[in-house]
């Protein structure tokens, strides 16, 4: 083997080492550096600008009556408990519709699926649905639901929506949650004659109980966001509960909803007033997001 | 005796395949349940907003520069709208692209812990607040201080509507960011430091680059979210059907369906589903761009 | 012979644990130096003391000096780039950059300030032949370094760290991922490589150590045991302990 070291390259060996305490003047670093710390103050400084002004210009007008009574022009009273009690109705209606079916479809993809070109398409339309925009839904939404199965404005139409619009966080999510169960156990269950389904349900569901938790709070905080595609599939109506089942079939505003129209009215003392229970609400589902993954690491 | 159990036997085990053979295939449904939904979504896409292009001719309907639905005679132009959304893109994208990437770095290499942990949470904040706050806090604070800034009559311009899009992108540039900027190997950053490389310098040529397919994948989901904007942006930008000028009022592809439909029929009904198929097929391009970035990265590793 | 780097009464620690205690040893100019030591002995350690790669670790702390040419790299105001520039680091596991052949070797000198194209092009070169892998990859430079074989891939770090002209060239294990043929390789470049560098080795392999070593310092749990040429260590050790490890007894 030859190996040439004589010939050096001459750039480099006609520099005399440096002493190890030179200092130098790096202005690559100097700049990047600087602007890594400006880009993370100003994102640090416009999330805690956002919030503390939605929080000081709403909060002092969030009053108990505020939130228990209802809007009424004739009282001149200004109330958003019918937007309260849609969200919750959206939320709890649309999970009902959502949760099986995506924990359902990632149990598919995981379990039951060869990887192949289905689930492939699978992926890629779950991807797809990710990527929709609301306002597309809320005209899907309004041609398939609200026209065609003559639901017509209604609190149903908009959860059978929002149940298409958070499938994919509902798959994904879950999906992460099924990989992390070991081989071990589906094998161990196998190897003492349980079914499949008998495996999923007994052990494979328990195990992954907080990443399901997880992606039904992460569906909430999409849900309780949502308002382009709730406008045009459950409507901007403001009753209050009379039955709980009949309730489906009226239209109502959810929060974010209601937001839109106070604002669009030029009402925005009300408007923010919901903005800043709305930023509760989100904080609220963040930090439970946070515990629930932080004790599923444990 | 022995024949008693092994029916009793081979009842159960008939029952239990039967369950097992249900249980298949409703997970089947459920997964296939994607694809239908995706499905009829575009079919139905297609099939509302197909007649309105064919009555007015797809050219006409896509390089139109004027949108009158309701006039004696009316016009069906949407070139404006569609290059607003393109310029209201790429503005939230040269703002938002610089801040979330330096703002990545800064969270994974060079914040002290406790600033870290608060700056991720304070992403993932914004990134849940409704986009209707977006709209509200931009109409009431941006929306005068732009026009302050500029001496203008209205706020309500294009130049507000990228502001507030390009803090809400920001989350997704972020988090995807960091999440592939964690995904380097330690080996790389050692490599580059062992050779006299600052920690500085190892981060923006080492790491950086290595993480490039993520970072550009969060840049085009980071453009679909742009796109796709619709309440934030129809509080801040105005809502006149104008060609893009920065301190104009302008109308975005999503805000033009919205702001028409309570009142639309008929053909200008037809038109707004028309709108809608538009911006279906500019997000499908953008979805097949980042699947192709995906298949590449994967390819790369 | 001059001693090029020196430790002395260096102790290290990760956190609360004690990873070298008290380590006197010179590494000698233009002379391949080997670690030798059971797992855990702090023999990677060490040698990552040599160009303060442990700084990354946190919690990690070292006490003593270190001398570069009589400078102590642990001195306040040392700056760990020059250092790093001086004291080049080959790793166990070849850990190409993503980017072409090129770009891995001209990745060093871009840093330290050499941009022309002509002048890069000689370095590469150079770089290349001085690791034995010139020939074999002098077509394809344009290539992603992850295409290159493993024990290419390890020579080609080999070439990458001489781009910078590192006066000393450490290695932690360097063939500890690689087949045989590509170690014996990897063998016969370290033997020319002292020409010109003086050379620092981590191994697991005694053979290999008194393949390629002028002098050997065998470790046992962060004690430095004993200093000297191989073929003393190797064959007339003074302590009893590094005779059992030599003899195969433990380790």
């Amino acid at each position: 083997m030859t190996v040439n070291t004589a010939a050096r390259p001459a750039v480099l060996s006609e520099q005399k080492p440096r002493s190890l305490t030179e200092t130098r003047f790096r202005p690559f670093d100097l700049v990047f550096k600087s602007l890594s710390v400006l880009a993370g103050s100003i994102t640090l400084a416009v999330t805690v600008g956002l919030i503390g002004y939605i929080l000081v210009k709403g909060l002092p007008n969030v009053s108990w009556q505020f939130l228990s009574g209802t809007t009424s022009v004739l009282n001149d009273t200004v109330g958003i408990l019918p937007g309260i009690v849609n969200t919750l109705y959206i939320i709890v209606l649309t999970l009902i519709v959502a949760a099986p079916l995506g924990v359902g479809g990632a149990v598919y993809l995981n379990e039951y699926a060869k990887k192949g070109r289905l689930t492939k398409v699978i992926e890629f339309t779950t991807e797809a649905l990710a990527g929709i925009p609301s306002i597309i839904y809320g005209l899907f939404g309004m041609m398939m639901f609200n026209n065609l199965l003559g639901l017509r404005y209604s609190i149903l139409s908009g959860c059978l929506t929002l149940s298409i619009m958070v499938l994919p966080t509902i798959i994904r999510t879950t999906q992460e949650a099924l990989r992390t169960v070991p081989t071990g156990y589906r094998e161990g269950a196998a190897g003492l004659g349980a079914s499949k389904w008998h495996t999923i349900r007994t052990i494979l569901i328990p195990c992954c109980k907080s990443g399901i938790i997880t992606s039904l709070i992460l569906s909430i905080g999409r849900i309780v966001g949502e308002s382009a595609a709730l406008i045009f599939t459950a409507g901007i109506a403001e009753n209050l509960l009379q039955n709980v089942f009949t309730h489906s079939l009226q239209s109502g505003a959810s929060l974010s909803v209601l937001l839109y129209k106070y604002a669009d009215q030029g009402d925005n003392t009300t408007a923010f007033a919901i903005a800043a229970v709305l930023v509760i609400l989100v904080l609220a589902i963040n930090l439970s997001a946070r515990f629930v993954s932080a004790r599923t690491k444990k | 005796m022995t024949d008693v159990k092994s029916s009793a036997l081979s009842k159960a085990n008939r029952a239990k395949n039967t369950i097992e053979t249900v249980m298949n295939g409703i997970f089947f449904v459920c997964g296939a349940a994607s694809i239908l939904c995706v499905a009829v979504i575009a079919g139905y896409m297609i099939v509302s907003g197909l007649p309105a292009i064919q009555e007015v001719g797809l050219f006409n309907f896509l390089f139109g520069t004027e949108w009158a639905p309701t006039a004696e005679n009316p016009q069906f132009g949407i070139l404006p709208m569609i290059l607003t959304t393109i310029t209201g893109t790429l503005g939230a994208i040269l703002v938002g692209t610089p801040l979330g990437l330096f703002t990545a770095a800064f969270i994974c290499y060079l914040a002290p812990k406790k600033l870290r942990t608060v700056l991720t949470a304070a992403v993932e904040l914004l990134a849940g607040i409704p986009s209707v706050i977006y709209g509200l806090v931009g109409i009431t604070v941006i929306s005068p201080l732009v026009a302050n800034l500029f001496d203008l009559p209205s706020g309500a311009t294009l130049f507000t509507a990228i502001v507030v899009l390009s803090v809400m992108i920001l989350p997704t540039i972020v988090s995807v960011s960091v999440t592939s900027l964690k995904a380097v190997p330690q080996e790389y950053s050692d490599g580059s430091l062992a050779l006299g490389a600052t920690n500085v310098t190892t981060i923006f040529k080492m790491n950086v680059p290595a993480a490039k397919s993520g970072i550009i994948t969060g840049i085009v989901l980071g453009v679909g979210r742009a796109i796709g904007e619709t309440m934030a942006i129809i509080m801040v930008s105005g809502n006149v059907v104008n060609m893009p000028n920065l301190f104009g009022s302008v109308r975005f592809l999503t805000t033009g369906i919205v702001s028409e439909m309570s009142y639309s029929s008929g053909l200008h009904r037809q038109a707004l589903f028309s709108i809608g198929l538009i911006l279906f097929i500019f997000i499908f391009v953008i979805n097949l761009v980042l699947t192709g970035i995906l298949k590449k990265g994967s390819k790369q590793q | 012979m001059t001693d090029k780097m020196t430790a002395s009464h260096l102790d290290f620690y990760y956190g609360n644990s004690h990873a070298l205690k008290d380590v006197t040893l010179p590494i000698r100019e233009n002379r391949v130096t080997a670690f030798i030591g059971p797992s855990g002995c702090g023999k990677s350690t060490f040698l990552r003391t040599l160009n303060r790669m442990n700084d990354l670790i946190e919690g990690a702390r070292a006490e003593g000096e270190v001398l570069l040419d009589g400078e102590n790299i642990y001195g306040p105001d040392v700056d760990v780039t020059t250092l790093r520039k001086r004291v080049g680091m080959v790793f166990q596991r070849p850990n190409p950059f993503p980017m072409s052949i090129y770009d891995n070797i001209a990745y060093g000198p871009r840093l330290h300030g050499i941009r022309k194209k002509a002048d890069l092009d000689v370095i590469v070169e150079k770089s290349l032949q001085g690791a034995a892998l010139f020939d074999e990859v002098k077509d394809r430079l344009k290539r992603s370094a992850l295409s290159l074989s493993g024990g290419q891939q390890q020579r080609l770090c080999i070439a990458r760290a001489l781009a910078v002209e590192p006066e000393v060239l450490l290695m932690d294990e360097p063939t500890a991922a690689l087949d045989p043929i590509s170690t014996q390789k990897v063998e016969e470049l370290i033997l020319e490589l002292k020409r010109r560098y003086t050379v620092a080795i981590v191994t697991h392999n005694m053979q290999q150590a008194a393949r390629v070593s002028d002098f050997t310092a065998f470790f046992l749990v962060g004690e430095m045991v004993e200093f000297d040429e191989t073929r003393t260590v190797f064959e007339n050790p003074s302590d009893k302990r590094t005779a059992d490890y030599i003899g195969g007894r433990f380790g």
